[in-house]
């Protein structure tokens, strides 16, 4: 048998909702014509060939040219087993914001997670489970994040035919902003007064939220290098409460160090007029 | 292997499932000791960390649990808040809701049939090796499924998380402008949903029936999806046309369905007064089969369900990828009922004011009847999260259809099965049921035990 001259794409999952490795299925059009050109050797969820069960063994039958990594790391196998999928990868991409942000399971990262146990388990010893959820930049070399909760499909293309290529993707760390500009969308906060996350959020979705009337609620997490001082100061002349930025920072990036320092910027900032004590 | 019978057989890691979980399976003399469905989805805790949140933040929160049924997180989530502040939702918007919910069900329901089903009854590891030889089948599948997709794109903003949706209703609701260009793709979809009921119906069925109780919702003259009551059809009750329905309003769930916490899953079992039971598209099917749209019915009679009109009751698992078929004819069909009588309404959402209250309700999720329940305070500060997803529900019935789909394999005579067959099989099995292993995870290694 001839050698099959495609290169070979796995798809790995760790703590998350499985909707980033499910955008590639959500590729109705480019999914069969993909796999004339990539060989799809590891996708659970796809495929129940004998490659996809690599979880089991550890022992794995890689190399693979491409990675892509969907989820957080949550539990102690989990930091084994991506430390053995880096070593079978040529390159390793994380997909969405839980794989690049630690996702919204990060949240436990601000609380006692044996308080979260016995709030779910009746029986928390039986549940092993870190103390954190983290990116799995923080456990191994990256070649690239593509952000969002969910990717976007149009991205997750990019960056597949791109790494195939061996080229660089072409994403760019620029604000929603932009792309609401590009959409021909009125700025919804200049015109409605409607708080939005856009300025300091990473583009990519095509700027769907103020498309649609609302405002961004930063899904794609921080763009390089946001102002969020600015930003916290604006979010507070729209009318949002300390506790309000707190929790919108604090949802499907929650564990993004660029917004470490949204709690003491909405503690500090001094709103306009007095306003009513908030009750926490 | 002392005994021809008894060995220990372990499957780490379920394929074509969404979600992460093994199988255990101990055979003992023949007989089945354990059959162990073992979910090592990592737990991500959402009930505890909804607990002092907004309660206008749950449909986004929740609709994480799971990128294959946001919506169904998302409707449920709004329901069980709405309920709580005593809030009606203007009739437009819930039709425009059940839209949306619509979509998600041709979306998700063709992905199991074409992508993670169908490869099991035609000989392949994936739908990729099965488009070689059925090149036109897959690609009707992901047709129908790009409809299902298109439905959520327009309307939810995206077909993963959509965000589009909010307590009380929508951010924005579509110009009839907007919806229109989908009706023509809903048309293809509805003549390409008929031909997927008559492929599937095609494939070969092994023996099997799950005799436990079936639990759906039910709402007299509708295939209840986004409406009704939880309903029970007792165990055994099988397509002799007369099917006693037991209502449980959904304010008594809780008290009727238990979850405990056993050590092999990270997913809470759930029992149905003391017993298990399936929700998803069998227990659908039979407690509302009559109420599906004439070119469902009539499909579905023609695919050899019996005639639903009269009752008729599948309860072989295998055979779900048919009504599955069926249903996103069903979705398809009253999908384009919605458009074609679209009009906007006069409001994009109803003001849902927050109450110290208490609030819950319950839909159908592609996979099964998903439960939520939360509490606030004054100012509407989530004080519990209660959420109880379908996965987690048939867990216990996936694990009896196991224990008695490897039974019936061992009893037959001729040369025992060897572990790759039953490995096979029990993959089978739990397929079947479409779990939704990362919402349950609060699920497949399979291992078999022979000793």
């Amino acid at each position: 048998m001839e050698p099959d001259p495609r290169p070979s794409l796995a798809v790995w999952k760790f703590a998350s909702c499985d909707g980033c490795q499910l955008t590639l299925l959500d590729c109705e059009d480019e999914l069969l014509p993909l796999t004339d050109r990539v060989r799809i050797t590891h996708f659970l969820e796809m495929s129940s060939a004998e490659d996809s069960r690599e979880r089991a063994t550890l022992e794995g039958t890689g190399p693979y040219d491409l990675s892509l990594v969907d989820g957080s790391i949550t539990t102690a196998e989990d930091v084994r087993r991506v430390h053995h999928i880096r070593r079978i990868s040529r390159r390793l991409v994380t997909i969405g914001a839980c794989a690049t942000a630690g996702g919204i399971q990060a949240l436990r990262n601000f609380a006692d997670v044996a308080e979260f146990r016995a709030a779910v388990y009746a029986d928390p010893e039986y549940i092993a489970t870190l103390d954190t959820s983290t990116p799995i930049s923080a456990h191994v070399p990256v070649d690239f994040e593509l952000r969002g909760c969910p990717i976007d499909r149009g991205q997750l293309l990019e960056v597949i035919t791109a790494f195939l290529a061996g080229r660089k993707p072409n994403v760019s760390g620029h604000s929603v902003c932009f792309e609401c500009k590009r959409r021909g969308t009125t700025c919804i906060t200049v015109a409605q007064g409607i708080p939005c996350l856009g300025p300091v959020t990473h583009a990519g979705c095509g700027a769907l939220c103020p498309a649609y009337g609302r405002g961004c609620y930063g899904c794609f997490g921080p763009m390089v290098q946001p102002n969020l001082e600015a930003m916290v100061r604006e979010l507070r002349h729209d009318g949002m409460s300390e506790r309000d930025i707190v929790r919108v920072f604090r949802t499907f990036n929650a564990a993004s160090p660029e917004y470490g320092p949204v709690p003491e910027l909405a503690a500090q900032e001094a709103p306009e007029t007095p306003a009513e004590e908030e009750p926490r | 292997m002392s005994h021809r019978g008894s060995r220990v057989l372990r499957l780490d890691a379920l394929a074509r499932v969404e979600g992460e979980a093994a199988l255990h399976l101990a055979v003992r003399d023949g007989t089945v000791a354990e059959a162990r469905l073992r979910i090592y989805e990592p737990p991500r805790f959402f009930e505890a960390f909804l607990v002092g949140r907004g309660h206008g933040e749950p449909p986004d929160i929740t609709s994480r649990i799971c990128g294959i049924c946001p919506v169904a997180y998302q409707t449920t989530a709004c329901q069980a808040i709405e309920r709580a502040c005593g809030v009606t939702v203007d009739e437009p918007l819930v039709e425009l809701r059940r839209l949306l919910y619509y979509g998600e069900w041709i979306e998700s329901q063709s992905l199991h049939i074409h992508l993670l089903h169908a490869p099991d009854f035609l000989g392949h590891p994936s739908a990729v090796e099965l488009a070689r030889e059925h090149r036109a089948a897959v690609e009707r599948g992901l047709r129908i499924k790009q409809a299902g997709n298109a439905i959520m794109e327009q309307l939810g903003g995206r077909a993963i998380h959509p965000i589009n949706v909010r307590i009380g209703g929508f951010y924005h609701v579509p110009a009839p402008a907007e919806l229109a260009p989908l009706a023509d793709r809903l048309c293809r979809a509805h003549d390409d949903a008929l031909e997927t009921v008559r492929w599937v119906a095609g494939f070969d069925f092994p023996d099997a029936e799950y005799h436990g109780p079936l639990m759906a919702m039910r709402d007299p003259g509708r295939y209840a999806i986004d409406s009704g009551t939880p309903a029970v059809m007792a165990a055994g009750v099988g397509s002799n046309g007369s099917t006693p329905v037991r209502a449980l309003p959904v304010e008594e769930f809780e008290r009727h369905v238990v979850e405990r916490q056993v050590p092999h899953s990270t997913a809470l079992v759930s029992e149905l007064d003391g017993h298990h039971y399936l929700t998803g598209s069998l227990a659908r099917y039979a407690v509302s089969g009559r109420w599906l749209h004439p070119s469902a019915l009539d499909a579905a009679r023609e695919a050899g369900l019996g005639d639903p009109a009269t009752g008729a009751v599948c309860r072989n698992p295998f055979r779900s990828i048919i009504v599955r078929a069926v249903e996103v004819a069903h979705a398809v069909a009253e999908a384009l009922r919605i458009i074609d009588a679209y009009e906007p309404p006069s409001r994009s959402y109803v003001a849902v004011p927050p109450r110290p209250a208490t609030g819950c309700a319950a839909t159908e999720a592609p996979r099964g009847l998903l439960y939520h329940r939360y509490a606030m305070d004054a100012d509407g500060t989530l004080t519990l999260a209660r959420i109880v997803p379908p996965t987690a529900q048939n867990q216990s019935a996936i694990e009896d259809d196991l224990r008695r789909q490897v039974q019936s394999r061992l009893d037959r005579p001729g040369e025992p099965p060897g572990d790759e067959e039953l490995t096979a099989l029990c993959e089978r099995a739990v397929r079947n049921h479409d779990p939704c292993i990362s919402c349950s995870a609060h699920f497949l290694d399979l291992t078999v035990e022979r000793g």
